[in-house]
């Protein structure tokens, strides 16, 4: 069932990854102000539960998952709410948040276990015990955890596979939690097959964090069947279909789930985030985040309070250097640029890339000759050429048809393509047009 | 304080790789000890035919093309390659006006750079070979001092040009007209009557190698082409041994030159991997059926000009399978 078969095409960025990956993680003060959205996840938005004036307690709920596909976010420290409103969101956009203004000199003690131990729990209860703590995937697509915990009846699911493989450069995030905290790892890793019912997990950890490969295989819990599997170096690996076809050899079907091929697929700083609850007893109130790049003057792993602002953090790790031109939430591939230093850590942000002018010069844009590299990049087998050139006259119908819904954005094509061509940005706008059309006929 | 300003920009935030521009001009330079050898061989008069081609297609580029153009190096590829298939003894004047025909009507007509469907080197050849078809085929003696011309370079356009060169028929013409063999040693060393740049075999072999292991160029179109004409070669010795030789069909006349340096500009060649196999397939079997059976003693141009005209096919066709999809584009069970 283990192939180890890889998976074709994708591209070798530099990992960048020696500013980070051997600092251990430390715990950042709280600000005095944090700002959480209610939109930290995919699905509904939360539903607010406070308002203006309100005394919260860092863990309290302070706004609710609207139906299933939702999760619930909680206060990250003690403190009042300042207000409910709108403020920049790293999405780019202005989303509604509770405004918390963090209460000075309080030890910041949690209330006493508001998620219950996770022993002698049904596997009912664990789905709702991770929900209401507000546990979502800490990859970057902030999928709920319960949803994934809550395979529908007949999906015939076999095999968890933990997502260790942090392919984006400079992002050390998961690669320092299944270092430091693999029993964590582990643990969540027991939970979520357990309440799966597979008894088989492989973690897929790529070759350029041995140290991580070592120390979990050395801590694989004796009663449970987990492979610790080191794959080779290359992005996009951390792509869900990617990582289940170089770890079974399985291709998920386009448009499908993973549970389609019987695999579930957790990202490993999640799995260790679902243990974390589960031992504390407090939901989801903070995360690791790399703060990294040429452009910080300390690059660090850290613990952040969600809804730290980017500015208190940057400032916790010494500021920034001069020549900053870029500061990226998420990885270079595919994260997000910021331009506002008061967004808000979120959830699903799983790092902080400062870049320089020496990373990101502007190439000129040449035409396209045909060389074929895109094509070679593209994990998924699209022509990004055809795409490309159709793309360029808005002919969004025919991208269509040449399978543009397949596009995951990753960004492969145009990290080769020698003429700059921004080929991903122009299929990301062509998704946006097609969607527009459909809303527009519907 | 005001907080700095960041620059927004769409995902990847990084580069890598080659440039076009870095790719143009590795390819020019891989060119230069074959221009080099050109001059051993033809002397002087081989630099004025490939300056002079070189010239026309740069102008053109200048005159006619995007401002700005000429700095991704493909107008001098252009106009190098033309005058490396061209004879050393042809004037200057006809060399420059296939340049200029290969830049404005084999590139520029379609909308520059990545628009052709020809490629514009073989097309400005194809453009003297109908207009000059004399002077194309006159071929000078390799060998003799740099700095006796090989003919009459400097005629003026449209006079007759003078010359007292030394001239013979290519490997290719002797062997199709009056059924004699060269030695295969001396075709892969370039001592040979021929185009200036397409008789040393063996440094046209080193700059492909070069690009290829750089990724500049894809090796599976010199390789289809060259077990293409090996293979079917092969086959007509074995059936008939009046027929040429795989060794000499390999290293005699252009197509090592045009397997190399021709049929792989990207831009004229398909996009797809598969369709790059087709596409050198079909240029090696037309190289020898030209070859054989055609008028011409020579039939790599028309060969890799076809193959052109058929790219866009070979594209459809080959057109890769989607992740998730079978080859029909269904979605998998």
């Amino acid at each position: 069932m283990i192939l180890r078969s890889g998976f074709r095409h994708g591209v070798h960025p530099a990992d960048s990854k020696h500013l980070t990956e051997n600092v251990p993680i430390r715990r950042m003060g709280f600000p005095t102000e944090v700002v959480l959205p209610l939109r930290q996840h995919a699905g509904k938005p939360a539903r607010v539960l406070v308002a203006r004036g309100d005394k919260v307690e860092r863990g309290d709920k302070i706004a609710a998952a609207d139906g299933f596909i939702s999760a619930p976010v909680h206060a990250s420290a003690t403190g009042t709410v300042a207000g409910v409103e709108l403020w920049p969101h790293p999405d780019g956009s202005m989303a509604e948040v509770v405004r918390v203004t963090v209460e000075r000199y309080s030890p910041q003690i949690p209330r006493p276990r508001l998620v219950p131990r996770w022993e002698g729990l049904s596997p009912e209860e664990v789905v709702k015990a991770v929900q209401e703590a507000g546990v979502v995937g800490l990859g970057g697509a902030a999928f709920p955890t319960h949803v994934k915990l809550s395979p529908p009846p007949d999906a015939d699911v076999e095999l968890l596979i933990v997502n260790g493989a942090e392919c984006e450069p400079y992002l050390t995030t998961d690669h320092r939690t299944m270092a430091e905290y693999p029993e964590r790892v582990h643990f969540g890793t027991r939970v979520m097959m357990q309440c799966l019912g597979v008894d088989r997990a492989v973690i897929g950890v790529e070759k350029n964090k041995p140290d991580a490969i070592d120390v979990l295989t050395a801590t694989i819990p004796d009663d449970l069947d987990i492979t610790i599997l080191p794959l080779t170096v290359k992005y996009p690996q951390g792509a869900e279909k990617m990582l289940i076809k170089a770890i079974t050899g399985r291709e998920v079907p386009s448009g499908k789930l993973p549970m389609h091929v019987g695999v579930i697929v957790q990202n490993a700083g999640s799995i260790a985030t679902i243990a974390e609850v589960f031992e504390t007893g407090l939901p989801l109130v903070e995360r690791i985040v790399t703060v990294t790049g040429p452009g910080v003057k300390r690059p660090s792993n850290l613990v952040v309070p969600v809804g730290s602002k980017l500015r208190d953090v940057l400032d916790f790790c010494g500021g920034l250097t001069d020549d900053v031109t870029e500061v990226l939430f998420g990885g270079p591939m595919m994260g997000a640029p910021q331009t506002d230093l008061d967004v808000p850590i979120i959830k699903g942000t799983t790092g902080v890339v400062v870049l320089t002018r020496a990373e990101t010069e502007r190439h000129p844009v040449y035409p396209c000759i045909h060389c074929g590299r895109c094509l070679d990049a593209c994990p998924v087998f699209l022509n990004p050429q055809l795409l490309g050139s159709l793309a360029q006259v808005g002919r969004y119908e025919e991208m269509e048809a040449s399978h543009l819904a397949d596009c995951m954005v990753c960004g492969a094509c145009s990290y080769v393509c020698p003429s700059n061509i921004p080929l991903s940005q122009m299929f990301s706008l062509g998704k946006a047009a097609l969607q527009k059309m459909a809303t527009k006929v519907a | 304080m005001s907080d700095p300003r960041f620059e927004l920009t769409a995902s990847p935030h990084l580069k890598g790789g080659a440039t076009t521009r870095r790719i143009m001009w590795s390819v020019t330079g891989s060119l230069v000890p074959i221009v080099a050898a050109a001059a051993y061989f033809f002397g002087l008069s081989a630099l004025l035919v490939i300056a002079a081609a070189t010239a026309g297609a740069v102008l053109t580029e200048r005159v006619f093309g995007t401002p700005g153009s000429l700095g991704d190096g493909s107008a001098a590829i252009t106009g190098v390659l033309l005058g490396l298939c061209l004879p050393a003894g042809m004037p200057m004047w006809m060399a420059f006006l296939g340049g200029a025909f290969g830049i404005g009507f084999g590139k520029l007509i379609f909308g520059g750079l990545g628009q052709n469907v020809f490629n514009p080197a073989l097309l400005g050849r194809a453009f003297l070979q109908a207009a000059f078809p004399t002077a194309i085929t006159t071929w000078p003696a390799a060998g003799g001092s740099f700095t006796q011309l090989r003919g009459d370079n400097f005629a003026l356009p449209l006079m007759r040009a003078s010359s007292d060169a030394v001239t013979e028929a290519t490997p290719l013409g002797l062997m199709k007209f009056e059924a004699t063999s060269t030695p295969v040693g001396d075709l892969f060393m370039g001592s040979t009557a021929g185009s200036v740049g397409e008789t040393a075999a063996l440094l046209i072999l080193l700059g492909g190698a070069y690009l290829a292991i750089k990724r500049y160029l894809d090796w599976r179109i010199p390789v289809a082409i060259f077990v293409t004409v090996a293979a079917l070669s092969g086959i007509l010795t074995a059936i008939d041994s009046t027929y040429p030789g795989p060794l000499f069909m390999l290293f005699s006349g252009g197509l090592m030159l045009g397997a190399v340096y021709m049929a792989t500009d990207p831009v004229t060649s398909p996009v797809t991997r598969r369709g790059a196999w087709i596409f050198g397939v079909g240029v090696g079997a037309l190289v020898v059926v030209i070859r054989v059976w055609g008028g011409l003693p020579e039939g790599v141009m028309y060969a890799i000009l076809l193959m052109n005209a058929m790219v866009p096919f070979i594209n459809q066709a080959t057109q890769p399978r989607v992740f998730g999809r079978s080859g029909d584009g269904m979605v998998t069970a």
